[in-house]
């Protein structure tokens, strides 16, 4: 059914219908009203999960980690702030191999107190072993969350996933959401480790070089294996409901000299762009990077590439930049933009691919190259 | 594209018109967005809500700068911010009010959205509610169907006042 909804509703939509046992959340502006509408279906009868409305963010991931582990199925919301007081848990959660989804509603980092778009919260989580996924529309951010539940839960996977979607760009914007008859497209979850009273086991115990080592490879290995039931989620769903999603979203690549890559809201504006710049004759091609962890395999051979980065690492550069630039040995134009949610138009974008300067750094709020 | 700014209070229903605007465009087999100013509302202080509406999917999210129409609720706002700011040339404008105002270089046009809300008793507490009538005065200005518009309010609030109230606010401006 095609209805008008807010990011945040279309999350909690899909929550809803992939039933989660538990879940347990802490508000924060502007993923609040992700929690709220889950409140909501509880309450009403509409979801038969259990609410747990927790005193803060840790605790919210540590209540998912106590329930997951009894090999139920668990959701949070969370943003910026909230995601970073959960670093402790979110590391234990992946370690523990527990299929946990997290929306996270993308926000800048204070100080100052900035509530806009910023990615540098989720990218902070990037060594945690979650899937991280992000979003660029609403039916993006209802679809992603149905899929994250059956990727994470997948016997190779078993790692939580994050869909990330950006602060009121897409948190607050009403967008047409196209919910589907879900059927059996999310399988029984089966948690292999889970608790037993009837067969007593030790969990998080103290653990010796050697056996440490081999759960770190442990989680790299299901991290590699994910690539592929990714794609065949991802299948199966364009299969069932018609809507095709990948690693990346390629727009007028195949014959393109220039290629602006990023995440989120800016890469779908990077589309409109990338039609005006055509009509002025410049070859240009959007690549949206969609999956961050794993990373996916990009093909950029003799391309010219103008990376727009809504995130930074102080003394290092754009994350997604210097990502990309270890992965495929490119030089690049790195493009700092949309911090602390500073509005970038397709205008913006546009005049990024004319005046690029490869292998510079360049602060748009701050109009200088560094 | 068709670009559109409303203003009006906090409070007013100015982010429930943007959302009722965007559900009636889709019953019309378009694609719309709707959204707020990202900001800290308060009520009573003037606020923007933005729509656009396209035959193909919406792909921009910056803000709307050069709106085709500018829709205003609330006219006293109008003392406060300059409602024009950016409008397109030969833009439309739909006012609140039962005089009639003029711009030149723009389309302009009113109806008294509030006393038709008071005289369909459609009055939440002590405030006329203008976010579903005023989906009639667009209807009549050919941005949604008056069939749409009837059915988004309907989806949105069971109460008929609302519907009516509509009908009225279309039939004034359709004279």
């Amino acid at each position: 059914m095609k209805k008008i909804a807010t990011g945040n509703k279309a999350v909690a939509e899909a929550v809803k219908q992939a039933n989660p046992t538990v879940v347990a959340a802490y508000p924060i502006t502007p993923q609040t009203e992700i929690v709220e509408q889950i409140a909501e279906f509880v309450t009403s009868g509409q979801m038969p999960a259990r609410y747990i409305a927790v005193e803060s963010e840790h605790s919210a991931m540590a209540a998912c980690i106590g329930a997951s582990i009894t090999g139920i199925r668990t959701f949070t919301a969370t943003s910026s702030h909230g995601l970073l007081y959960m670093h402790e848990m979110t590391n234990w959660a992946a370690g523990a191999r527990l299929p946990i989804v997290m929306a996270n509603v993308n926000r800048s980092l204070g100080p100052g107190w900035n509530i806009w778009a910023e990615h540098t919260d989720a990218l902070q989580e990037r060594d945690t072993g979650w899937l991280q996924v992000y979003v660029s529309t609403v039916q993006e951010a209802y679809d992603a969350t149905l899929m994250a539940f059956r990727i994470a839960e997948h016997n190779d996977v078993l790692l939580p996933v994050m869909v990330n979607l950006d602060g009121f760009l897409l948190s607050h914007i009403m967008q047409p959401v196209d919910t589907v008859e879900l059927g059996d497209f999310i399988p029984k979850i089966h948690l292999p480790h889970a608790i037993d009273p009837k067969h007593p086991a030790g969990y998080g115990t103290l653990t010796g070089p050697d056996q440490q080592f081999k759960f770190r490879w442990e989680i790299e290995r299901s991290m590699r294996d994910s690539v592929k039931v990714i794609e065949e989620t991802e299948k199966e769903f364009a299969k069932r409901f018609g809507r095709k999603y990948g690693f990346t979203e390629n727009y007028r690549c195949e014959d393109a000299d220039v290629i602006v890559i990023a995440m989120g809201t800016l890469g779908k504006e990077a589309e409109v762009a990338v039609d005006l710049l055509r009509n002025e004759g410049i070859k240009a091609g959007s690549m949206r990077i969609r999956w961050l962890r794993p990373f996916p395999k990009l093909d950029l051979k003799g391309k010219e590439v103008v990376v727009i980065d809504r995130d930074y690492s102080f003394g290092f550069g754009g994350i997604l930049a210097g990502e990309i630039r270890s992965k495929t040995g490119i030089s690049l134009y790195s493009v700092i933009a949309g911090l602390g949610g500073q509005e970038v138009t397709y205008d913006d974008i546009a005049d990024f691919v004319r005046t690029r300067r490869t292998g510079e750094e360049f602060w748009f709020g701050v109009n200088a190259h560094v | 594209m068709y670009e559109i700014r409303i203003h009006s209070r906090g409070g007013q229903g100015g982010v429930t018109a943007a959302r009722l605007l965007a559900m009636a465009a889709l019953h019309d087999g378009k694609y719309a967005t709707a959204c707020p100013f990202y900001g800290a509302e308060r009520r009573g202080a003037p606020i923007v809500s933005f729509v656009r509406i396209d035959d193909k999917p919406i792909k921009v999210y910056s803000q709307i700068r050069q709106p085709d129409m500018v829709v205003v609720l609330d006219a006293s706002v109008m003392d406060v911010v300059d409602v024009l700011h950016g409008l397109k040339k030969g833009g439309r404008i739909f006012i609140n009010s039962a005089g009639k105002r003029e711009f030149a270089g723009f389309e302009c046009r009113n109806v008294d959205l509030t006393g038709i809300a008071l005289r369909e008793n459609l009055v939440v507490s002590g405030s006329p509610i203008l976010n579903t009538p005023v989906l009639g005065a667009l209807a009549s200005m050919g941005i949604i169907t008056a069939d749409s518009a009837k059915k988004a309010i309907r989806e949105m609030f069971s109460d008929e006042r609302n519907v009516k109230a509509a009908e009225a606010a279309y039939k004034e401006m359709s004279a």
